[in-house]
C-alpha cells in the first residue's frame, strides 16, 4: 500500500511537536537545576564569610573596651575579677606549649613510623599496622581526655611528684599521640610518591636502606612532610576537649608544664560553658579569642598548602 | 681494606639498628592504642548492664543509665544525615559536572579545604551565634544538628566527588548517546553508580560527628539533662558530652570515672559499627563492579 509522502511527513512533525511539548517541564528543569545546585554549593562558601564576619563583627565589640595593644599584650587574663584584665598571652602561652609538648611526642615517632611503614616494613606487617594506626586517628578526641585525665595524668605524678592534678604535661603528652598517625600517613604518602628508580640508584651505589632514608627519600619527600607537620601543628593549635578536660582552667603565663595552663580553645569552653551574659565584655572576649585560633589555623593550613603546591611537581 | 671493612660493617650495623628504632616507634602507637582499651575497657566493661542502656540519667552512679544521650546522638543524626547528604551531594555533582575548571570552580575548592582546617571549636561560635542566638532556635536538636552538618560538610563533599569521579565515563557517555539529558544521565546513570562510594563517604563522616564534643558544648548542651529528647525540637545530650561531664566530675565521685568509660565502650561500639557497616558496603560494591 503506497502512503503519500506528505501524509507522512505531517506526522512526524506532529510527533515532533508533541513531544516537544510533553518535554517542555522537562527542558525547563535542566535549566533550573544549575541554578539549585550552584545555591547549594554555594553554602560552603557562605559558611566561611558567616564565620569570618561574626568573629569580626563581635570581636568589634570586644576591642571597643578592650584596646588591641592591651589584649595582645596583656600578660595577665582575669575576666570574672571585678577589676577584668584582658591580656591572650597566657593562653597563647598554653596553646603553644601544649602543641610544642605534642610536637615532641609526635614528630620523632609520628616521621620514623612513617619510614617504617613506607621504606622497611614487609608487605604482611604494613597489612597489619596501617589500619591499627587508622583506629588510632578514629578515636573520638574526648575518649583522647579521659586517657590524659584518668590514666596518664596519674601514672606521671609517679615521675614527676611535683605535679598538678590539672596540668598541661599529660594533655600536650596525649595529643601528641593523637596526631601520630597524621604525621605518619601523610609523610608516608609523601615517601611513597619518591620515584623508586632514585632508591635503586643508591642502592645499586652501594648505599645501606638507612642511608637510602636520609640521603635520598627524606629530602626527596621534604616538601610533604614538611606540609603534614605544619597540619599537625594547626590540628594542634586547634584541638580542644584533650586540653579542655586535663589541663584545668588556670590562666598561667609561665613556662612551668607541671602546672595547669588554659588553652585558648579550652578559654572558649569555659566561657561558653560558663553561662556569660550576652552583650558583656567576657562575652565578646570570646570571639576576640576565637578571631586570633581561627587565624592561627588559617595560616598554618595556607602555609602548608603553599609548601606542597610549590615543590610537589619537582618528581614527576 | 681492613679499614673499609671496618667502616661497612658500621654501616650496615647502623641500619640494623635503624630498622629497629623505626619499628619500635611503629608499635608505640599501637601498644597506647592497646592500653588506651584496656583501661576503658577494665574500667567501663563491667557497668554496662541493660539498666545503663535503658535508664535515665541519674546522680547517684548505680541508678545512671545513659538512654537520654543515645537517643540525643539517635536525634542529632537525624538531623546531621539529610542535611549532609543533600548538600555534600549536591555541590559534588555541581563542582564535578556543572562547572568547568576556572575561577567559581577553584574558588569553591578552595574554600572547603579551609573550612576541612578550621577547628570544630569555631563551628561551635558559628552554631552558637547564628541558629542558637541568631534564629532564637536555643540549644535543640536542630541547632546542634545544623553545626555538625556544617562541620562535616568537607569531609563529605570531598568524599562525594572522589565517588562521582571514580564513575567510568563510558557509562554516561552511553546515556548520552541514547539521548537523555544531563540531568537524565546523572539521576539514572551516575548517582546509582556513585551511589556506593557516596554511602561510605557519608558513613564516615557520621562517625566523625558522633564523636565530635566541642561544638556541641559551645552551643551550650545542658551538663545533666533528665529528660529524653523526643523530637528536634528538644533540648538534648549526647554520649561524648556525657562523657566529658562524667570525666570532669569523677573528682568528686569515684565512680563517675567508670560511667564514662562504660559510656565511652559504648560510642567505640557505635563508630565501630558504622566503619564497619562502610567497609562492607565499599567491599560489596567493589566486587560487583569488577
Amino acid at each position: 500500500m503506497a502512503i503519500s509522502p506528505e501524509t507522512k511527513k505531517i506526522d512526524v512533525q506532529q510527533i515532533i511537536e508533541q513531544s516537544y511539548q510533553k518535554n517542555q517541564w522537562r527542558r525547563n528543569g535542566e535549566k533550573v537545576i544549575p541554578v539549585l545546585l550552584f545555591l547549594i554549593a554555594s553554602i560552603t562558601v557562605c559558611t566561611t564569610i558567616g564565620i569570618i564576619y561574626i568573629l569580626i563583627s563581635e570581636s568589634i565589640h570586644f576591642f571597643k573596651e578592650v584596646s588591641f595593644l592591651e589584649f595582645f599584650t596583656g600578660t595577665v587574663l582575669k575576666p570574672l575579677s571585678s577589676n577584668p584584665s584582658f591580656g591572650v598571652l597566657p593562653l597563647l602561652m598554653g596553646t603553644f606549649t601544649s602543641t610544642l609538648i605534642a610536637m615532641f611526642v609526635a614528630l620523632p615517632i609520628g616521621l620514623m613510623s612513617a619510614i617504617y611503614l613506607s621504606e622497611y616494613a614487609p608487605a604482611k606487617i604494613r597489612r597489619v599496622c596501617k589500619p591499627l594506626l587508622e583506629v588510632l586517628a578514629g578515636i573520638p578526641t574526648i575518649v583522647y581526655g579521659f586517657f590524659a585525665f584518668t590514666l596518664v595524668t596519674p601514672l606521671l605524678k609517679n615521675i614527676i611528684p611535683g605535679l598538678e592534678a590539672t596540668n598541661i604535661l599529660s594533655p600536650g603528652i596525649v595529643m601528641g599521640i593523637m596526631i601520630i598517625p597524621m604525621i605518619a600517613s601523610l609523610s608516608e604518602d609523601a615517601m611513597n610518591a619518591v620515584p623508586f628508580s632514585m632508591r635503586e640508584g643508591a642502592l645499586a651505589m652501594g648505599a645501606t636502606k638507612l642511608e637510602v632514608v636520609i640521603k635520598i627519600v627524606i629530602p626527596s619527600a621534604l616538601s610533604g612532610i614538611i606540609a603534614s607537620i605544619v597540619l599537625a601543628i594547626s590540628r594542634a593549635i586547634g584541638e580542644t576537649m584533650i586540653v579542655t578536660i586535663a589541663s584545668g582552667s588556670t590562666k598561667n603565663f609561665s613556662f612551668d608544664v607541671t602546672k595547669s595552663m588554659q588553652t585558648m580553645t579550652a578559654y572558649i569552653v569555659e566561657v561558653t560553658g560558663g553561662d556569660a551574659p550576652a552583650g558583656s565584655t567576657i562575652y565578646y572576649s570570646l570571639y576576640a579569642v576565637a578571631m586570633t585560633l581561627f587565624v592561627f589555623t588559617l595560616l598554618m593550613n595556607l602555609i602548608a598548602r603553599f609548601i606542597s603546591k610549590k615543590w610537589k611537581a619537582q618528581y614527576e | 681494606m681492613k679499614h673499609i671493612e671496618k667502616r661497612m660493617n658500621i654501616r650496615i650495623v647502623l641500619n640494623k639498628i635503624a630498622k629497629i628504632v623505626f619499628l619500635l616507634a611503629t608499635s608505640f602507637g599501637i601498644v597506647v592504642l592497646g592500653v588506651l582499651l584496656y583501661k576503658v575497657f577494665s574500667d567501663g566493661l563491667s557497668w554496662i548492664n541493660t539498666g545503663f542502656l535503658t535508664n535515665k540519667l541519674s546522680t547517684s552512679p548505680e541508678k545512671a543509665g545513659i538512654l537520654g544521650p543515645i537517643l540525643g546522638t539517635v536525634w542529632l543524626m537525624l538531623v546531621v544525615a539529610p542535611v549532609t547528604m543533600i548538600i555534600g551531594v549536591g555541590t559534588a555533582i555541581y563542582l564535578e559536572l556543572y562547572t568547568k575548571k576556572g575561577i567559581i570552580r577553584s574558588l569553591i575548592q578552595t574554600n572547603i579545604a579551609n573550612l576541612a582546617g578550621v577547628p570544630s571549636i569555631v563551628y561551635g561560635i558559628l552554631g552558637m551565634t547564628v541558629f542558637v542566638r541568631g534564629l532564637q532556635l536555643g540549644n535543640i536538636v536542630l541547632a546542634g544538628g545544623l553545626t555538625m552538618a556544617l562541620l562535616i560538610l568537607p569531609i563529605s563533599i570531598v568524599a562525594s566527588q572522589e565517588a562521582i569521579r571514580a564513575v567510568p565515563p563510558h557509562l554516561s557517555e552511553a546515556s548520552f548517546g541514547m539521548g537523555a539529558t544531563k540531568w537524565q544521565t546523572i539521576r539514572n546513570v551516575i548517582l546509582p553508580s556513585a551511589l556506593p562510594s557516596i554511602l561510605t563517604g557519608a558513613i564516615l563522616s557520621l562517625s566523625r560527628a558522633i564523636g565530635e564534643t566541642a561544638p556541641l558544648i559551645v552551643i551550650g548542651i545542658p551538663a545533666f539533662l533528665i529528660s529524653l529528647p523526643s523530637s528536634i525540637f528538644d533540648k538534648f545530650t549526647v554520649l561524648p558530652v556525657q562523657i566529658y561531664y562524667w570525666t570532669l566530675d569523677s573528682t568528686m565521685v569515684r565512680e563517675y570515672a567508670n560511667l564514662a568509660a562504660a559510656t565511652i565502650i559504648v560510642l567505640l561500639v557505635l563508630l565501630l559499627g558504622l566503619n564497619l557497616t562502610a567497609i562492607l558496603i565499599r567491599n560489596k560494591f567493589q566486587k560487583t563492579y569488577q
